[in-house]
C-alpha cells in the first residue's frame, strides 16, 4: 500500500482530492487505481500513451520517477508517493 | 471511425464558478474572449460592453464559442501542466463544468514512428443546424475529432488522419506539428465541411467526413521548391459568406485569396507589389467574411513573415468592398504609433455591423460600424487568442 499525496494545485479542479493510501505495484498501477477513485485524474498527469505529461513530476520516497514513459517504477508496501506540478508558468 | 473514451463529468466535476453578475439569457449578445488568463465574458449595454464573468483565471484558453443550437458555451484550455481540456458552460459563462477532451487512440501516429498524443485543442466549430449535437474539434497534432452526443464521446474523423498525404506532406507551421484551426460547416449540407490545415492547405469532404480531397488550386505557397503543390500550404484562416458560402476567403501564410466556386480554386486579392507604394493587405493571421454581402471581408494585416507585427507601428483593419480587387484602410480610433499588437486568426470576428478584435498585447477593440471607427475596450488585458460575438 503506498501513501499518494497531490500539489494543491489539483484542488482546483478535484476539490475533494486528499492523500490516501493506494494499493498499487507500480506507479503505472497506482495512477490506475487512481482514475477509478477520481474519474478524470489520470488525464491530467499522463497523456494517451500513459506517459507522465511534460511539467508534471512524481516523486517515489523522495526521488523523482525514472520511467517517465511507461511509469514502471515499483512501489513498496509504506512508499511514499508525491504528485507535483513544475514551478512553470507566466 | 475509431471511438474514444470520454464522459461528461456531473457530480464530481469541479464547477469552475467565480464572483460576477448573474448572466442570463436578457442580456442578450455576449462578446467572448480566450486569452491566455482565462475566459472572459461581455455583455452588451447601451453604450458599450461590460465585463460580466471571468472564468478559468489565470489558464490559457486557445478558443471560445457560443453554440446557439444548445444555448452552449464551449472553450478549450490549454493548461500547462495538466494537458489540453474543454469545458462547456450551460448559463452564460457564469460557471462551467469540465467535458472529457478527445483522445488520440492507441496506434495513432504523427508520423512511422512517431505516436500521436493531443498537444493543443486549437478550434472548436458546430456541426450543421439539423445536428444540434454534432461539434468538431480541430487540433494539433493534425486531427479533428467529432462529437455526435454533445460531448459525451469523441471519434477520430479517420477519414483526414488517415489522408494520403498526411505523412510525407503536412508539417507545423508555427507549431510543432499540423494543426486544424479553421472548421466551417456548410449550411446547406450536413455532409459537407472544409477543414483548413496549418500547414498542409484547405481540404473538403462531401461525404460527412469519410472521404477528403485538398483544395488548394491557385494558392501560392513562396516558402516551397514548387510554390503550386496540391498539398503544402499554410492557411492561416478560411471564413465564408454565410448567405453564400461557395465564396470563400482565406489568409494565407503568402497572401490573401478568395475563391467564388466553393474552393475548387483560389485567386489571389492581397495587394500587388508596386513600386513606391507600401503594400499594406498581404500578410496576417485573421479573416472574418460579411454574412450577408460576399464581396465584403476584413484583415488585420501584420508587416510581414519575418516581422510579426503591426506596420510601421501603426494598428489597422482593412476592409475590402469589392471582391479584394481593393482594401480600406480603417485606422480611427486605433494607435498609429508605438503598437506592436498582433492579432491572432481567430481573435476578429463580425457580426452585423459589429467587429471586435483582440491583440497579443492585450488590447481589445470594438466597431459598430463596420470598422469606420473603433473604440478600445481595453487596454491591459491578457493576451488575446480569440475573439467571438454570441449572440
Amino acid at each position: 500500500m503506498a501513501h499518494v499525496a497531490f500539489t494543491p494545485h489539483l484542488a482546483r479542479y478535484f476539490p475533494d482530492l486528499r492523500a490516501e493510501v493506494v494499493a498499487a505495484s507500480d506507479v503505472a498501477q497506482l495512477v490506475v487505481e487512481l482514475e477509478r477513485a477520481h474519474p478524470g485524474l489520470a488525464a491530467y498527469s499522463i497523456d494517451e500513451r500513459g506517459s507522465l505529461r511534460k511539467h508534471v513530476n512524481v516523486f517515489v520516497d523522495g526521488r523523482v520517477v525514472r520511467d517517465r514513459e511507461s511509469l514502471r517504477d515499483a512501489l513498496t508496501p509504506g512508499s511514499r508517493v508525491y504528485v507535483a506540478q513544475a514551478l512553470s508558468g507566466g | 471511425m475509431a471511438k474514444t473514451a470520454g464522459s461528461v463529468k456531473s457530480s464530481k466535476a469541479a464547477k469552475i464558478g467565480h464572483v460576477g453578475q448573474k448572466v442570463g439569457r436578457k442580456d442578450g449578445p455576449r462578446l467572448l474572449l480566450g486569452t491566455r488568463k482565462g475566459v472572459f465574458v461581455f455583455t452588451r449595454r447601451k453604450k458599450g460592453w461590460k465585463l460580466a464573468h471571468h472564468a478559468h483565471s489565470g489558464n490559457p484558453i486557445p478558443y471560445v464559442f457560443h453554440d446557439t443550437r444548445t444555448d452552449s458555451t464551449w472553450c478549450s484550455i490549454d493548461h500547462g501542466h495538466w494537458g489540453q481540456k474543454l469545458a462547456r458552460s450551460r448559463d452564460g459563462g457564469a460557471t462551467f463544468e469540465a467535458v472529457a477532451e478527445p483522445k488520440y487512440p492507441d496506434g495513432a501516429e504523427i508520423k512511422p514512428g512517431k505516436p500521436a498524443t493531443l498537444r493543443y485543442l486549437w478550434c472548436l466549430a458546430p456541426g450543421h443546424a439539423s445536428e444540434p449535437n454534432t461539434i468538431y474539434i480541430g487540433t494539433e497534432p493534425g486531427a479533428l475529432f467529432a462529437t455526435r452526443d454533445d460531448g459525451a464521446s469523441f471519434e477520430l474523423v479517420e477519414g483526414l488522419w488517415n489522408h494520403p498525404s498526411r505523412h510525407e506532406q503536412w508539417f507545423g507551421g508555427g507549431r510543432d506539428e499540423p494543426g486544424i484551426h479553421s472548421i466551417p460547416v456548410d449550411p446547406r449540407d450536413a455532409r459537407r465541411m472544409l477543414v483548413a490545415i496549418s500547414t498542409a492547405g484547405v481540404f473538403e469532404t462531401q461525404d460527412g467526413g469519410a472521404n477528403w480531397v485538398p483544395r488548394n488550386r491557385g494558392l501560392e505557397a513562396h516558402f516551397l521548391p514548387d510554390p503550386t503543390v496540391e498539398v503544402g500550404h499554410d492557411v492561416h484562416a478560411i471564413q465564408w459568406c454565410a448567405r453564400k458560402p461557395d465564396v470563400v476567403w482565406q489568409q494565407n501564410h503568402c497572401g490573401i485569396f478568395r475563391s467564388t466556386d466553393g474552393t475548387a480554386s483560389w485567386k489571389a486579392v492581397h495587394e500587388r507589389e508596386k513600386k513606391g507604394r507600401r503594400r499594406l493587405a498581404f500578410f496576417g493571421f485573421p479573416i472574418a467574411a460579411d454574412a450577408e454581402d460576399p464581396k465584403v471581408a476584413w484583415i488585420v494585416p501584420a508587416e510581414g513573415d519575418q516581422r510579426r507585427q503591426a506596420i510601421d507601428g501603426a494598428l489597422r483593419v482593412m476592409r475590402t468592398e469589392d471582391g479584394g480587387q481593393s482594401w480600406i484602410d480603417l485606422r480611427h480610433g486605433l494607435p498609429d504609433e508605438l503598437a506592436f499588437d498582433v492579432v491572432y486568426r481567430h481573435a476578429l470576428d463580425v457580426q452585423g455591423e459589429d467587429l471586435a478584435f483582440g491583440s497579443t498585447t492585450g488590447n481589445l477593440y470594438w466597431s459598430e460600424d463596420r470598422g469606420d471607427s473603433w473604440k478600445e475596450l481595453g487596454h491591459n488585458l491578457p493576451p488575446i487568442y480569440c475573439v467571438r460575438f454570441a449572440p
